[in-house]
């Protein structure tokens, strides 16, 4: 496996890697369990206790971990390995490199403490200046050394802390396009250039002090917005398994190598081990074993595998060894089939225009218009040019939208910070937005409604000898219901006896052949069991032990806790419910009875969802789809808002706005809450900078607005609206449509 | 008023030298793991050897 993983070479300026010396290479594995300072130390000491490891750095942050290594000497497999023995799950996350929103974050940051740096110092020059004019003792050389002072703090800030603004104003005009940036970078620069002008002419009034709180009030915004992606995307991808990169192919001369997946043409031969996924679509030739083809299908029940049968890659081999001859390239195989299929649907969605582009597409020329407008006016009344561009910038430095810069990052930072504790994580940038719309849930079944794992349902009617007899035999294998029945036996506290020589007949069961009477745990046939079809036959296994009368097992795929409150308070809210899955018709009606969801489709294929899907659209619905198979993964990309367990496959994460976290699902409830009353809370927030606006913009036009009135207008604004949205972090939320 | 001529450049320089180290704290990542520094504190191993640092610096 270590051949497919990418890893990052180290700078050339490292000598060693030009000289004959040891390769250094930097690697960067997520540990999502680490979560205390005895973790930190774990870590690091079991990864620098190897040898190679030059050096191992635990970020408990972004619950990542840092390795440089020598390469040659030791491998990406062995971190993995020493971090397994201490109970640490690890995932490879390859590129080592810093996601480019980090870095970007970082440097929103830099400018941020530059604008707020001059801010604090121009402010002081300002307070004085104005608590002078006011007293009348500060003369007029002064108040122009201080302006000049002002100058000199205000023109570089503003030129360096300016620059996403002007960077994106430009390319919103060169787009031909009128974005929020564009009357923010105007009024900024007209308003130092004016203030430049104003100073050396030894005029009164200057405006440095605006301009440069002005961008840190909106640096504040943009950082805040920046730093939720960035650890919504960060903890999104440490939740990303691996998937399987390599398959051991069959060369011609009966030697085996490791081949990355791609590689795979059709008619090799691989061998896929039990536990591994399958790496690529193919009929089985020799080997016996079963299929746990829930990714695909969502049906949780696996599938008997012999010399004949298709599989399919991303399928999990569960019991033995398989030699299976590709039938088909990696990238035409039904798994790359379906990423096609999301692919498309995505595009489909289209882009989602967000509230915040939505108000600057309104705002944005109205400033501009009534900038002009006041221009205008003060010259055709006769004053000079300069008494009118005076009041014109004053426009535009009131209007410009500092508390609707923030409104938006304001709010969405605590809701998903609020989210973020109770387990769910928004990846998506528009994704509560887009949440805040739904007013249709669609509920896939396996997985998503239930827990994705067969339980023991009749655990009443066994013994606890039974019990612990069949875990003794179940414990050797990984078969679902063998899963079942040892977590059912832990669950009443039995103690399993040990067995070491258990055979598994895949297909049939599990047998204990040295025991002097035969202890055998499996089908019905091949246990003897008493022929009734209403046992369900593919939902039990039999206990046969000797000559005694065989017992019983039966299972079923459990909800998941508090799915019926979840679906009953979703109903109660107004919201429609309804179950869209790919399992079996009575397994789904039996899912929809138990939660109580009147509408119920089965039996449906990745393309098939889309189209219902589509269907909801075209009857004007707005569909959250909640899923968790490859399957569901073109649905997810469908639907208007689409949420996932931190169970589901990758694809299907990928694919979906948010991701939740908690065994119960009320995780829905939750972000429809959080998103609603987000959405409220935004809308609030831009009434209030409008009525800040209504106030203050006839004050400007009349060219009344002093750099004093236009600073305390501009704080007073900025304050409101962040408080405002902290009311979200404090509030019960109640879901109501 | 000749204070002014001191104090400005002071508090200038004040100002200015707290940009500088937040500008070098967060250049020195500092800022990237604040969950991890609270628990490193109680940690009573021995710091790790000078070799091992240096070689990891010259590779980040």
């Amino acid at each position: 496996m270590g051949e497919a993983l990418k890893r990052v070479t180290s700078t050339p300026t490292d000598a060693a890697t030009n000289d004959a010396g040891p390769a250094i290479d930097t690697v960067v594995l997520a540990v999502p369990s680490m979560h205390c300072g005895l973790c930190i130390a774990h870590v690091e000491r079991s990864l620098q206790e190897l040898p190679g490891v030059l050096d191992a750095r635990a970020n408990l942050s972004t619950r990542r971990v840092r390795i440089t290594y020598e390469r040659g000497r030791v491998e990406p497999d062995d971190f993995k390995t020493a971090l397994d023995k201490r109970g640490f799950e690890t995932t490879e996350l390859g590129d080592a490199s810093e996601p480019a929103h980090a870095a970007e974050a970082r440097d929103l940051l830099q400018r941020l403490a530059v604008a707020g740096f001059a801010a604090m110092n121009v402010m002081l020059l300002s307070v004085s200046v104005w608590s002078g004019g006011a007293s009348g003792d500060m003369d007029h050389a002064m108040r122009t050394l201080f302006h000049w002072l002002s100058a000199g703090i205000a023109l570089p800030a503003v030129a360096y802390a300016g620059q996403p603004f002007f960077r994106s104003a430009a390319r919103g005009l060169r787009a031909r396009q009128l974005n929020m940036d564009v009357p923010i970078s105007l009024g900024v620069i007209l308003a130092t250039g004016m203030s430049l002008i104003q100073t050396i002419r030894g005029q009164e009034h200057v405006f440095f002090d605006a301009a440069v709180m002005l961008l840190a009030f909106l640096l504040l915004g943009r950082y805040l917005d920046q730093t939720m992606r960035t650890r919504a995307a960060g903890a999104a991808a440490n939740l990303l398994r691996v998937r399987a990169p390599t398959a051991t192919l069959i060369a011609l001369d009966g030697t085996t190598t490791r081949v990355p997946v791609e590689a795979l043409g059709a008619g090799q031969c691989v061998i896929v081990a039990a536990g591994e996924r399958q790496p690529a679509d193919g009929i089985v030739v020799s080997g016996t074993s079963a299929a746990d083809e829930s990714v695909l299908t969502g049906e949780t029940l696996p599938r008997t595998l012999t010399p004949g049968t298709a599989v399919h890659a991303g399928t999990i081999n569960l019991l033995a060894p398989l030699t299976v001859r590709v039938t088909a390239p990696h990238d035409k195989s039904l798994i790359a089939e379906i990423a096609q299929l999301m692919t498309a649907a995505e595009q489909h969605r289209g882009h989602y225009v967000r509230l915040a582009d939505r108000a600057a597409k309104l705002y944005a020329p109205a400033v501009h218009v009534l900038g002009f407008l006041t221009l205008s006016g003060w010259l055709l009344a006769g004053q000079g040019w300069e008494q009118a561009l005076l009041a014109a910038i004053a426009v535009l430095i009131i209007t410009c939208p500092c508390a609707l810069a923030l409104a938006v990052p304001a709010v969405q930072v605590a809701a998903s910070s609020r989210l973020f504790e109770n387990g769910v994580l928004v990846k998506a940038p528009d994704g509560l937005e887009r949440l805040a719309e739904i007013d249709t849930v669609v509920f896939d079944k396996t997985g998503t409604l239930t827990m994705g794992e067969p339980q023991l349902v009749n655990s009443g009617e066994i013994s606890d000898d039974d019990l612990a007899l069949a875990a003794s035999l179940a414990q050797q294998s990984r078969h679902p219901y063998s899963r079942a029945i040892v977590a059912a036996a832990k669950a009443r506290g039995l103690s399993v006896p040990a067995r070491h020589r258990v055979v598994e007949q895949p297909g049939l069961g599990l047998e204990d052949i040295h025991d002097e009477r035969r202890v055998r745990l499996g089908s019905r046939a091949w246990t003897g069991g008493p022929d009734s079809s209403a046992a369900g036959q593919d939902t039990a296994v039999w206990l046969a032990e000797g000559d005694r009368r065989p017992v019983l097992f039966r299972f079923e795929d459990a909800l998941r806790p508090d799915a019926r409150e979840t679906v009953a308070r979703l109903r109660q809210a107004g919201f429609a419910v309804e179950l869209l899955s790919g399992d079996r018709e009575e397994a789904v009606a039996r899912a929809a009875d138990a939660t109580g969801i009147r509408a119920a489709y089965s039996a449906r294929d990745p393309a098939q969802k889309i189209a219902h899907l589509e269907d909801l659209k075209s009857a004007g619905r707005k569909a959250l789809m909640v899923g968790d198979g490859l399957n569901d993964a073109p649905a997810l990309a469908a639907a208007h808002a689409s949420l996932s367990p931190a169970t589901a496959a990758d694809i299907s994460q990928t694919a979906s706005d948010a991701v939740f976290q908690t065994r119960s699902v009320a995780a829905v409830t939750d972000l429809l809450a959080t998103s609603r009353a987000a959405q409220r809370l935004a809308v609030q927030n831009f009434w209030i900078a409008i009525v800040y606006n209504l106030l203050f913009v006839p004050l400007a036009m009349a060219g009344l607005v002093t750099p004093l009135i236009a600073a305390l207008a501009m704080s007073f604004s900025s304050i409101t609206v962040v408080a405002n949205a902290l009311r979200l972090k404090k509030r019960n939320l109640r879901l109501e449509k | 008023m000749t204070s002014l001529a001191w104090l400005i450049p002071a508090a200038l320089f004040l100002g200015g030298l707290g940009l500088a180290a937040f500008m070098w704290s967060l250049k020195s990542r500092q800022f990237e793991d604040l969950d991890g520094a609270a628990w490193r504190a109680l940690d009573d191993a021995p710091p790790r050897e000078r070799s091992t640092v240096r070689a990891a610096d010259r590779t980040s």
